[in-house]
């Protein structure tokens, strides 16, 4: 080996990059020729110079805040409460549940849900990400949420009635997993989010409109429903009956 | 209150936290070494997480610290060609007086241990300083941040081979250097 070769691979050599046969070249090289030894022991020192340390630099705190805040925010256990409040049906509870947040509840916890329930329709169609499980058999989009979600949605098979079901998928209202089961009318999406309620009791549907969606929703057996689709009025309530009827029969 | 949907995968968001995040203070230690100035470090910082969770999805693995990188790479890149157009105004020149070239011939003020560690170590960020670009990128990467060749030839776009002669020269520019504040000691 020569001095040339030997001083672009003593780096490697000292790096623990160089393989058992290179090595022995190197270092046998290094043995016979004084000026690549001496080379290889500066390098070996000041190697050890920078681990003693004082080389790195720390992120400044204001730094962390300002990257940190543009993240999009963690999980916030407050927005359980919020879900789960609407469920109960009155802002009341979720505000004795979480005194913190009364003051952004305030009785308008209802139209912020369904803010975001159409905003995560809304989503759906823009994103290309309408289904996470693509099936059009109940039997594979119901056992998929397993594991996914704390609950398990019926899934109901409505081809015959007109509503083709597409698949499912995870979504999120504001750090909340929700399951959404997607169906398909004509060529109008139907995303019927699904999430577990606070109690068992059954409360009566209740249809609105907001951003031109029509938004349905109501509670069965401790899950709380969101349907949120363009169809008219009419026909998505149309929709909503004949789930809850097949899940009925099917529970 | 508007709602604020930032990211739709809030799945996403938790984990570029859980792998970016810990990471920081690497990606800003290699952000001042590019960039050599501390303003310009932050929002190039700044501006690599931002880019990062953007194109979280292209991660693929398995180490994270080089794809984060390589982002950093880009932005400062695209700073060095903002600096290259803008006339120069002083702030953007070298701090700490980088360039001026023996730096190591600074006396030793007291013969306390951590005083001399801590000198040292200023000596031999300010020598790393006065590497030209390329070796520079290239001995940080290797002697601060810890990557393989292999890690450090995808980050830089290189063949392994120039990641190799870049190290020997930036470590035999620092050679030269450190003898010769050894040679100051005595």
């Amino acid at each position: 080996m020569t001095c040339d070769e030997a001083e672009i691979l003593l780096h490697a050599l000292i790096d623990g990059e160089l393989d058992a046969g290179h090595a022995r070249e190197v270092e046998a090289h290094i043995a016979t020729c004084a000026k690549c030894a001496a080379a290889a022991r500066d390098y070996r020192e000041i190697k050890k110079a920078m681990a003693a340390g004082g080389l790195r630099y720390s992120a400044p705190p204001e730094l962390r805040r300002r990257i940190e805040a543009s993240l999009p925010r963690a999980q916030a256990p407050t927005r359980r409460a919020l879900l789960r409040g609407f469920a109960m049906g009155s802002a009341v509870s979720a505000i004795a549940a979480t005194g913190l947040f009364a003051v952004i509840l305030r009785g308008d916890d209802e139209a912020r849900l369904q803010t975001e329930f159409v905003s995560a329709h809304l989503r759906s169609l823009q994103a290309n990400h309408l289904t996470d499980v693509v099936s059009t058999d109940q039997h594979t989009v119901k056992p998929w949420f397993n594991g996914r979600l704390d609950v398990a949605p019926p899934v109901a098979d409505l081809s015959s009635q007109g509503f083709t079901l597409v698949g499912g998928r995870l979504d999120y209202i504001d750090g909340r997993p929700v399951g959404a089961l997607i169906y398909r009318r004509r060529q109008h999406v139907i995303n019927l989010f699904v999430a577990q309620g606070a109690s068992a009791e059954t409360r009566a549907a209740k249809m609105e409109t907001m951003q031109g969606f029509n938004v349905h929703r109501w509670s069965e057996r401790g899950l709380n429903y969101w349907a949120v689709s363009d169809l008219a009025k009419d026909e998505l309530a149309n929709f909503c009956e004949k789930f809850e009827a097949a899940t009925r029969a099917a529970g | 209150m508007p709602l604020k949907i930032v990211d739709n995968d809030p799945e996403k968001a938790r984990r570029f936290r859980e792998l970016a995040l810990p990471h920081l203070d690497d990606v800003y230690t290699l952000a001042r070494y590019l960039l050599r100035n501390a303003a310009d470090a932050d929002d190039a910082v700044q501006e690599c997480y931002l880019r990062a969770l953007k194109h979280f999805h292209t991660y693929q693995g398995p180490a994270i610290k080089p794809w984060l990188f390589a982002i950093l790479r880009n932005v400062c890149n695209a700073e060095y060609a903002r600096r290259a157009n803008a006339p120069s105004t002083g702030a953007d020149e070298l701090p700490e007086d980088a360039e001026k070239a023996p730096l190591w011939h600074e006396a030793q003020e007291t013969p306390e241990a951590q005083i001399v560690k801590r000198h040292e170590a200023g000596t031999i960020r300010r020598l790393i300083a006065g590497l030209a670009d390329p070796f520079r990128e290239t001995f940080v990467l290797r002697e601060i941040e810890n990557l393989s060749y292999r890690e450090i030839a995808d980050v830089a776009e290189v063949p392994v081979g120039t990641v190799m002669s870049r190290l020997a020269r930036a470590r035999a520019m620092l050679r030269s250097a450190w003898l010769a504040e050894q040679e100051l000691k005595k």
